[in-house]
């Protein structure tokens, strides 16, 4: 049983676009059976902030490829990408890289 | 490790500029900058590399320009998606407060025209706010016919305050042209000027030895004088310029519908990039040409160049992918297109961006929010990225693959006819009428009156001069308008001629373009030929 969390869920590079044009969400996630990792939270993005066009976001069970995914300034890969465990007031941070030149 | 990072990040940078030891010293460098985080990285070098003590000081003299599209750049939000209605306020109130400026401010202020939106929904079209003389303008939102999306005049009115204040952060001399613009460009901008000597290895050296004797020589009388060092100086102190094409005022609305007019009228979303990207480029080009600036720098990215050379294949601009793709691009003459930023993978700008605060501006382009199989464009870039998660180094392969591209002139003939658009030597034939290719300059000769069908390959050659000649020599029978289509295809290259297709009418370019190419095709005439000559005389003889 997981406690509810505090997250802070920011977006750049164009892709707060899709969520209304705000950068900075600070969510609360409630609290469930199994710990949060990115994959639930990608599955909790979507269905609570991503206000359209899912398939420019996520892709499958992951980020579309071109968005880089930051956890507390931290290469979600060194991390273990989708199953890394969320911990109370982590920032991710999503960056569109595909906009722009 | 963030130190290494950074130190790894700008010794790419300046290693790819030493490498190439194409900017000379002194030398004034144009940035392209388009607001988004490749061209802000790049100019955050450039302004560190700058900045740094003397024995590795960067040592060009730099120039900003920023081209406002937004008037085209608007995302597809979707066919039936309506416009969000504006906020209660701006309906009883449709202008924005004017934006105050600093007084002492003389650069170009951006300017957008309302468009029908608003009219849509206030039903009148509001007059506008005359601010004071100098720097205080409204800022109106555009939005184009057909494809209204969701951004709201503030936000086009916080992205333009941003924009500006990032430039006047940088301190380097800045200009920002509108795209409307175009519709105001000479015909010459399409013209390649005399190439200036390329600098060989042993002209770099002897140009950085005596740079750096001047700089020591100066240091040591203690005299700030007028040679190039100081200047740079003293132009980074400036905040910015006015540029002297513009007067500090708004484009005119018919330019801005003639815009719209142009790129609405463009069929398919690939054609509307390309044409986008052409008008860049000649856009840029002037303002280097008018301000003297012999180089301009653009942040193409690693990832950003291999997309570009896949997509340059599939549109038919393989023979030209070295000049396209390469770390320099000489193809204008006077001016030479370089890209610092090709070593650098999109993940690299973007990580350096966020762990050093370099400010970017986003600005939604001509294909926010695409589907993916929207463009061209759209297809290759969702194809490599996604290869590339698999297979990590798909990216580096490609890129890899456009450095080994060496530029030879095609059948050794350098000083060859050149593309209208794109300024690149033609690579057609006329003569080739069994490739794909012919068979497009096929369709094109028979939309003129009608003349011999070509079976031998020398005959098209004729027929098509004939038929030229019939047009223009006919004084009483005006120039049709397949007539004069047809002779700006023919200008054109092969990935040029077939973006064409995608504009069913070419009155809305700009009067530049249809110009130059009428001095083009009257110009052909004047090559000594005997032979097409005799053939007119005998045709028109005939015909009479």
């Amino acid at each position: 049983m997981a406690a509810p969390l505090s997250v802070e869920v920011e977006f750049g590079g164009g892709a707060e676009l899709l969520f209304d044009g705000i950068k900075k969400h600070q969510v609360t996630l409630p609290g469930q059976e199994e710990p949060w990792d990115i994959r639930n939270l990608l599955v909790w993005i979507k269905k609570n902030l991503l206000k359209e066009r899912p398939e420019l976001f996520i892709q499958g069970d992951s980020v579309r490829p071109g968005i880089l995914v930051l956890v507390n300034d931290a290469d979600w890969e060194l991390l273990g990408e989708l199953d890394y465990q969320l911990q109370d007031q982590d920032s991710v941070l999503f960056i569109s890289t595909l906009h722009g030149g | 490790c963030r130190d290494c990072f950074r130190a790894f990040y700008i010794h790419k940078f300046r290693a790819v500029l030493g490498k190439n030891r194409l900017i000379f010293p002194g030398e004034k460098v144009l940035l392209a900058w388009s607001g988004g985080p490749s061209s802000s990285s790049m100019v955050w070098q450039v302004l560190e590399g700058l900045g740094r003590d003397s024995a590795k000081r960067l040592r060009f003299v730099p120039g900003v320009v920023y081209v406002d599209g937004s008037q085209v750049g608007l995302g597809h939000c979707g066919p039936s998606r309506l416009p969000p209605p504006l906020p209660c306020a701006a309906r009883e109130n449709p202008l924005p407060t004017p934006m105050m400026l600093p007084p002492g401010e003389q650069g170009h202020v951006l300017w957008f025209p309302l468009k029908s939106f608003v009219e849509l929904l206030t039903g009148h079209w509001p007059r506008p706010i005359l601010g004071s003389p100098v720097g205080v303008t409204p800022f109106y939102p555009h939005f184009s016919e057909g494809a209204a999306c969701g951004q709201s005049w503030k936000d086009r009115a916080r992205t333009l305050a941003d924009v500006k204040l990032i430039l006047q952060t940088v301190g380097f001399p800045w200009h920002t042209v509108a795209l409307e613009e175009v519709f105001a460009l000479p015909p010459s901008v399409l013209r390649c000027s005399a190439q200036e000597p390329v600098g060989t290895m042993g002209n770099y050296k002897v140009a950085v030895d005596s740079f750096l004797q001047q700089e020591h020589m100066l240091g040591a009388e203690g005299v700030g004088g007028s040679p190039n060092s100081t200047q740079g100086e003293e132009q980074l102190g400036q905040p910015c310029t006015q540029d002297p094409q513009h007067p500090a005022g708004p484009p005119p609305a018919d330019q801005t519908e003639a815009l719209s007019r142009l790129f609405d009228s463009v069929k398919t979303l690939t054609a509307k990039e390309e044409l986008l990207q052409t008008l860049r480029t000649h856009l840029i080009l002037h303002v280097a040409r008018t301000h003297g600036y012999s180089k301009v720098m653009t942040g193409d990215s690693c990832t950003r160049l291999a997309i570009k050379l896949m997509t340059s294949l599939a549109l038919g601009r393989g023979a030209f992918l070295a000049w396209d793709t390469g770390f320099s691009d000489e193809r204008h003459g006077d001016v030479v297109v370089v890209r610092p930023m090709r070593e650098h993978t999109l993940k690299e700008v973007a990580f350096y961006n966020r762990l050093f605060a370099v400010p970017s501006v986003f600005t939604p382009a001509i294909d926010t929010k695409a589907p993916e199989k929207a463009s061209i464009h759209r297809l290759m870039e969702g194809f490599l990225l996604r290869l590339q998660a698999q297979f990590p180094s798909t990216v580096s392969t490609v890129y890899r693959t456009s450095e080994k591209l060496v530029k030879a002139p095609r059948d050794g003939c350098a000083a060859g006819p050149r593309c209208l658009l794109c300024m690149c030597l033609l690579d057609v034939d006329t003569a080739d009428s069994a490739t794909a290719f012919g068979a497009q300059t096929q369709d094109c000769s028979q939309m003129r009156p009608p003349t011999p069908p070509a079976e031998a390959p020398t005959v098209p050659c004729c027929s098509t001069e004939v038929g030229r000649v019939q047009n223009c020599f006919r004084g009483t029978k005006p120039c049709g308008r397949e007539d004069s289509r047809a002779r700006v295809i023919e200008q054109l290259c092969y990935s040029c001629r077939v973006n064409m297709k995608d504009v069913p009418s070419l009155d809305p370019l700009p009067p530049y373009i249809l110009a130059e190419a009428q001095l083009r095709s009257q110009r052909v005439w004047l090559p000594p030929r005997a032979s097409p000559e005799i053939q007119e005389y005998l045709v028109e003889s005939s015909d009479d």
